[in-house]
């Protein structure tokens, strides 16, 4: 396929690891993933394995299944049991764990849980459904905020008045940052992602590499994109910027108009992060205009942006989504926590890290 | 979750357009881009057409891949 094909040219992927290999004149770099997408297709296609020893990818929070809190799972768990409400939700959620049960769990009782592939999707539920109330669970980062965006707005113009949005979007940059401070970390560089960057653009990194001191990649997807990327990281090790490696999809300024979509609806605001904390500036609310599509205000919920502690089952998810460990590290991993029982969101998700880990190694 | 796919825009109708990859068909929205026009190619996301690919710095891209060379950093 057009644009696929081309970007895993064998030949090309061992030229460009041959290159790596001359590139890498120092030991002991770190540089971080902060896309599930970027986790899974390094692990999928073993492109770790096609850099020198000294190179260690790290996998950061990105996936938003998987920072979502249990507060906000809680939240979307104590909706789902009243009577009328429909619960409408993107799959990978089903499974994350609440402090209790999961919405799978209470899917399987009595809660009326439907699979949408779209944000607009959960607007046709409310169109036919006009005696139940629907609960779209809004996660997701920059990718997925102008679609929710352009949903509410849809919804606005068609009058639509079942339709309501539980928000646990969050913004990627600030993330960022807290990860470039944790000295524990010893980062040299981020790998940024891709679709995010379509959205906001090359230049919402700037500051990693001006503040931190970090040098910061924007990458797609495919093998080719993956590797040249860290080229072009260990090329530009020692003078901190920001390269835009998917040109194809990516400007300095990145999609206007979907910018511009996202502030008409939401604000920004401090969001909890699984494992992280509340991190200042990092999240999204539905702005006060728009509030009669916000479920914390129509169900009366406390906002969903509390940080909640692990399960008490020895799960080192939030260690995971900060970089400290490696999956295999955890002690439940692949023996009490796997795919077909997860016990942490980092197993559950297809972008999680454990779930890549298992998965293909 | 910000999986998104290259997908050829086949018929473009006010705020949707009819977009394609191997067998698959999909209407999808196409709002946030201006300047849209059947053949183009476009990323797409939940549903939604997120951004356009541009088909020379593709190139481009691949271009320096092929060109690299150890002698000339």
């Amino acid at each position: 396929m057009k644009y696929i094909d081309e970007f895993r040219d064998k030949k090309l992927i061992q030229k460009l690891s041959a290159r790596i290999k001359e590139a890498a004149s120092q030991q002991n770099i770190n540089f971080m993933e902060v896309c599930g997408t970027h986790t899974h297709n390094i692990l999928r296609f073993g492109l770790d394995k096609l850099l020198p020893p000294g190179i260690r990818l790290i996998s950061g929070p990105g996936c938003p299944v998987c920072v979502s809190t249990q507060d906000y799972i809680d939240k979307a768990l104590f909706l789902a049991e009243k009577k009328d409400v429909i619960i409408a939700t993107f799959g990978d959620m089903l499974r994350v764990p609440g402090s209790r049960t999961s919405l799978e769990k209470q899917r399987a009782k009595t809660a009326n849980v439907r699979v949408v592939y779209s944000a607009l999707d959960a607007i046709k539920v409310a169109q036919d459904n006009p005696d139940k109330k629907i609960v779209f669970l809004a996660v997701g980062f920059e990718t997925t905020v102008p679609t929710i965006a352009l949903s509410i707005l849809t919804a606005k113009k068609k009058n639509i008045r079942n339709l309501f949005f539980l928000c646990a979007l969050k913004l990627i940059p600030p993330a960022m940052e807290y990860l470039a401070k944790d000295k524990r970390l010893k980062l040299d560089g981020f790998l940024c992602p891709g679709h995010v960057s379509a959205v906001i653009g090359a230049q919402a990194y700037r500051f990693l590499a001006e503040k931190y001191r970090l040098i910061c990649c924007v990458a797609g997807f495919e093998p080719l994109d993956i590797l040249e990327g860290i080229y072009f990281l260990l090329r530009h090790i020692d003078h901190p910027q920001v390269i835009n490696q998917y040109s194809r999809v990516v400007t300095a300024s990145g999609n206007k108009k979907a910018q511009e979509i996202m502030y008409q609806v939401f604000k920004v605001s401090d969001s909890g992060w699984r494992g992280l904390g509340v991190i200042p500036k990092s999240g999204l609310r539905i702005k006060d205009e728009f509030s009669q599509f916000d479920s914390e205000k129509v169900f009366c919920l406390e906002p969903a942006n509390r940080p909640t502690g692990q399960p008490a089952n020895r799960c080192k998810c939030s260690d995971v989504l900060k970089g400290l460990l490696t999956p295999p590290q955890c002690p439940l991993f692949s023996r009490k926590c796997r795919p077909d029982n997860p016990l942490g969101p980092c197993m559950i998700s297809n972008e999680g890290a454990c779930n890549a880990y298992y998965k293909y190694r | 979750m910000c999986l998104a796919i290259p997908m050829k825009v086949k018929v473009i109708e006010g705020e949707f357009a009819e977009v394609e990859t191997g067998r698959l068909t999909r209407k999808v929205n196409v709002q946030m881009l201006g300047g849209l026009k059947a053949g183009d190619y476009v990323i797409v996301h939940a549903g939604f057409a997120i951004q356009k690919i541009d088909a020379r710095k593709a190139k481009e891209t691949l271009d320096i891949i092929e060109e690299l060379d150890p002698s000339h950093p």
